[in-house]
């Protein structure tokens, strides 16, 4: 990866604050617009970073999305400190969730999540350690140079 | 079809849009799962739901929807029609249920997402 970044930035996701649910990710889609990114890009990398805020939301005390575009390439690395995944490997499975009833309520815990956000990226990532927590690395690339 | 035509179609009252009723819809999908919508949902849907949370405009503002529908008489929470305001995304609102909205809609010429040339013709 070159390191030439065209933009670097850091947000903060607090757990269980359903209220600000999504704003991050709202936000950094505006981010995106406004440096030119192409739109089919952006739209991919907004549904991939919701499922991912929601999911800091739903199950984690706190977490944090570092953004880093360069010329080539749109990386999210979203850190949290939870729970973790015990099985990954489960919880990648389309319908697997281990979602609670306020959950469902705000419309999300169907167990789309990581598959989807796995769907809509170039190159995805996940690790995780129990009772510490997840992090996501989430790329996509990017065929300009970021400016149409 | 125009949101207009929607609108009458639908009886719906407009909550958030009322300049933008001449846009134009040609496809359709209607879901409380928003999880779903995120995975199904495609660029310019005219999204039908009965989730009245603001999760639901947030939804559609990361798919770019194109307005929401709110079934079953629902109506947004405060904070879901000012980001619709912001955002531009026209919210109306039915009384009608999920299913006989979708059934109006789609006997109207508006499809929903799914492909459908696997099924057979009877």
């Amino acid at each position: 990866m070159s390191d030439e970044y065209v933009l670097s930035q850091q947000f903060e996701i607090t757990g269980g604050d359903f209220g600000n649910a999504g704003k991050t990710s709202t936000s950094i889609k505006e981010i995106l617009k406004e440096i030119g990114i192409e739109p089919s890009i952006i739209i991919r990398a907004s549904i991939a970073l919701y499922e991912s805020e929601m999911n800091i939301v739903m199950y984690a005390q706190r977490g944090k999305v570092f953004l880093n575009i360069t010329p080539e390439k749109l990386h999210f690395k979203i850190e949290d400190q939870g729970p973790g995944i015990g099985n990954i490997e489960l919880a990648m499975k389309e319908g697997f969730s281990t979602a609670t009833d306020k959950m469902r309520e705000m419309g999300f815990g169907a167990g789309m999540g990581l598959p989807n956000i796995k769907r809509n990226a170039d190159r995805f990532e996940i690790s995780s350690i129990p009772d510490k927590g997840t992090t996501l690395d989430i790329t996509f690339c990017l065929n300009k140079t970021g400016s149409k | 079809m125009t949101l207009k035509e929607i609108k009458e179609l639908l009886q719906a009252e407009i909550i958030v849009g009322e300049n933008k009723l001449d846009i134009e819809i040609t496809f359709a999908g209607g879901s409380d799962l928003m999880s779903d919508v995120l995975a199904f949902g495609k660029p310019g849907i005219l999204l039908l739901t009965g989730l009245s949370n603001s999760q639901s405009v947030r939804t559609a503002n990361i798919i770019d929807a194109k307005a929401i529908i709110y079934v079953r008489g629902k109506k947004p929470d405060a904070e879901g029609i000012e980001l619709a305001r912001e955002k531009g995304i026209p919210l109306l609102s039915t009384k009608l249920m999920m299913y006989a909205t979708c059934g109006l809609l789609f006997s109207h010429g508006i499809p929903g997402v799914s492909d459908l040339s696997h099924i057979k013709q009877q």
